[in-house]
């Protein structure tokens, strides 16, 4: 029999479904999660299934419900709150800057706040500065909060899992380009085989999805399928490059860096985030500190130049990574 | 409203024993501190926010709640965690950073937690009313007759969360209380400078809930209008905002110049004080008897005694469990 697959948002609904059938303390609230089934689906099917107490939809009220999430988990549920847009998470930063992040450690260990949060990032699609961005390395910046960037259906699935029964605030970040909706231009990349019954996947380890000898890719999301792209074309003129997908930021699998470069000795991180001060910048971090010795070249970043995210599609395709960019990139480092 | 004689006396009890403590902390506080103000010095460091003067607030409301009512306060909150119930010697810990403390040292005074109270309390104006909400929702999923309330001053009655808050209770009619603190000044800035309506009071309308002004100096005031609001709740009838007029006796926070109000109008309101107040009433109904009351007082003076000798002979977390409990 053929194996099962799953577009990424599908995965995640599954996830909170199976979790939601063996967990009464599981619900879902946020904007349009209910009859849509959530903006990037990353719900549907959930309200026919559980109804509406269960799987609830809010006000326009980032601050109230993202906050009311904090008092449900406290008295002992295990809300997701979805954030619909990464972009509209300014309208409740407070909650999660110094509530959602930092209960549990100014109650000294006593207040757990077991909620995730789950949000759309990115652009590709010409939604221009505030529907576009992936602000994932401002979360990761903040104590407190577990931050989880999944790249295929298999790794979503497994990971939400483990975020929902995590005791920890979780932040669950899905690109829409690899969410497979039936309304973004087709991403083979963004189906595939997930298995039916629940399963983990532990955060904080990376994954190789592309095993490589002579650069190392890290980086996470959409940027994992643009590596993977590249990794073909790269491999056509002999370079083999190993893609790492890092699949949680925070905690970060500094070992799985330095391990790859121990063995390319060439390091490329790509970033769909802004360059300055993010992931980008932290992973060269972690190397400098740890790998310094293991590098033959200088390291090289591909990430948003510190710009808005602009609309046009010159404009667009100009400031994101994409495969094309990725593969000079590499070739200029091993070359 | 028929209250018993050992009600009556709780509630006398519980403000004295609120204004006792923070007495007493506000003399710790300024130990190292003088003669040049440093506020980051001695017993206490950081910033200190009094509740003294909002007493009747605190106590009229909680007299009303269980153990396992939810309660999120503010960064003036130990009149509300003292109404709740709590054991003063973790909380003193707490206020002199110590290891024995609510938070293990982490939290400080203007964050207390107790999961045995359930209680919360924060820094950030207004941060605390959504808590509330989510607790009042989380108590109607699981079925459970309890009841959340959030204490907020005036000030906090201005911010998105406020109205986000309330919509949200009211449109899925929680099991919830807003207590509104009006002490007349946000900081510095008053009531008449900040806010569209005369109370938060008409504010309920907007929300189609009731919304209650009382005299916030009077306990059984606060006492009758939070029993009806929080019985209202417990029945499943939905939420209530209940604003109090009170005052705060001492500045925003201790070592505040208050240049926005004027010596005599402390005064003024210092003849309100709701204690005295409370204990003549009591006295005049024959409840309480002086040699009572007197008892009650050295009770509490011990009481806050072995806080302080709880809290000056505990320990200091040691350094490096700065790293622990940032995740669960």
């Amino acid at each position: 029999m053929a194996e099962r697959t799953l577009a990424t948002h599908q995965a995640i609904a599954e996830a909170i479904g199976q979790e939601m059938e063996r967990d009464p303390g599981v619900f879902v609230m946020g904007e349009d999660v209910g009859i849509w089934g959530g903006i990037f689906g990353m719900t549907s099917g959930l309200r026919q299934k559980f109804g509406p107490e269960r799987v609830m939809d809010t006000p326009i009220s980032e601050t109230g419900f993202v906050g009311a999430a904090v008092g449900a988990a406290v008295e002992g549920m295990r809300p997701i709150a979805e954030i619909m847009f990464v972009d509209f998470a300014g309208a409740c930063f407070d909650q999660i800057l110094n509530h959602v992040s930092k209960i549990n450690y100014m109650s000294g260990g006593r207040v757990k706040v077991p909620l995730v949060i789950t949000t759309a990032i990115g652009g590709g699609y010409n939604d221009a500065a505030q529907h576009s961005q992936c602000l994932y390395s401002l979360f990761a910046h903040i104590p407190g909060l577990k931050i989880v960037i999944p790249s295929s259906p298999y790794d979503a699935k497994g990971l939400m899992t483990q975020a929902i029964r995590d005791d920890s605030p979780v932040m669950v970040f899905l690109h829409k380009g690899v969410a497979g909706l039936v309304w973004m231009a087709p991403n083979p990349r963004a189906h595939g085989p997930v298995p039916e019954e629940p399963y983990t996947i532990p955060f904080g380890v990376a994954d190789v999805k592309h095993e490589g000898k002579n650069v190392t890719i890290v980086t996470v999301s959409l940027m994992v399928h643009r590596a993977l792209d590249a990794a073909e074309e790269l491999a056509k003129d002999g370079i083999s490059a190993e893609v790492l997908d890092l699949r949680t930021l925070v905690p970060l699998d500094k070992e799985a860096i330095v391990n790859s470069l121990k063995k390319t000795h060439r390091l490329l991180v790509v970033d769909e985030d802004y360059l300055s001060y993010g992931m980008s910048g932290e992973v060269l971090a972690v190397v400098a500190e740890r790998a310094l010795d293991y590098l033959d070249a200088p390291p090289r970043r591909l990430a948003v130049p510190d710009v808005p995210i602009p609309y046009s599609d010159p404009l667009e395709d100009f400031v994101r990574p994409d495969a094309a960019k990725i593969a000079n990139a590499a070739r200029e480092l091993v070359g | 409203m028929e209250v018993s004689k050992e009600t009556l006396i709780a509630l006398y009890r519980s403000m004295v024993r609120i204004r006792t403590f923070e007495d007493r902390v506000a003399e710790i506080y300024w130990e190292g501190k003088t003669p040049a103000f440093d506020i980051g010095a001695g017993t206490i460091p950081g910033e200190m926010h009094l509740f003294q003067g909002q007493e009747a607030v605190a106590v009229g409301v909680c007299a009303h709640l269980r153990q396992n009512d939810f309660v999120a306060s503010t960064h003036r909150g130990h009149g509300h965690l003292i109404a709740k119930g709590v054991d003063l010697k973790p909380m003193l810990a707490e206020i002199m950073g110590r290891k024995t403390g609510l938070g293990q040292g982490k939290g400080g005074h203007m964050h207390l937690f107790s999961a045995d109270l359930h209680y919360g309390c924060g820094g950030i104006i207004g941060g605390g009313l959504p808590h509330a909400t989510g607790a009042a929702l989380a108590f109607k999923k699981q079925g459970r007759d309890n009841v959340a309330v959030a204490f907020l001053g005036e000030g906090a009655a201005n911010i998105g969360a406020f109205h986000e808050s309330l919509n949200l209770a009211a449109l899925w009619k929680l099991p919830a209380v807003f207590v509104v603190e009006d002490n007349l000044y946000a900081v510095s800035v008053p009531k008449t400078i900040s806010t569209s309506v005369k109370s938060n009071a008409e504010r309920g309308a907007a929300y189609g809930i009731p919304g209650v002004l009382v005299d916030g100096m009077d306990v059984m005031a606060v006492y009758e209008a939070s029993g009806e609001a929080v019985a209202r709740a417990r029945r499943g009838e939905g939420p209530s905002i209940i604003e109090a007029l009170c005052y705060r006796y001492r500045g925003h926070f201790e070592g505040d110049a208050e240049p926005y109000r004027t010596p005599e109008e402390v005064a003024e309101w210092r003849k309100k004080d709701p204690i005295p107040k409370f204990h003549q009433q009591l006295l005049a109904q024959g409840v309480l008897a002086e040699a009572q009351a007197n008892e009650i007082d050295a009770e509490i003076a011990a009481e806050v005694k072995a806080a302080e000798d709880f809290a000056r002979t505990s320990p200091f977390p040691a350094p490096e469990e700065a790293l622990e409990h940032v995740f669960a």
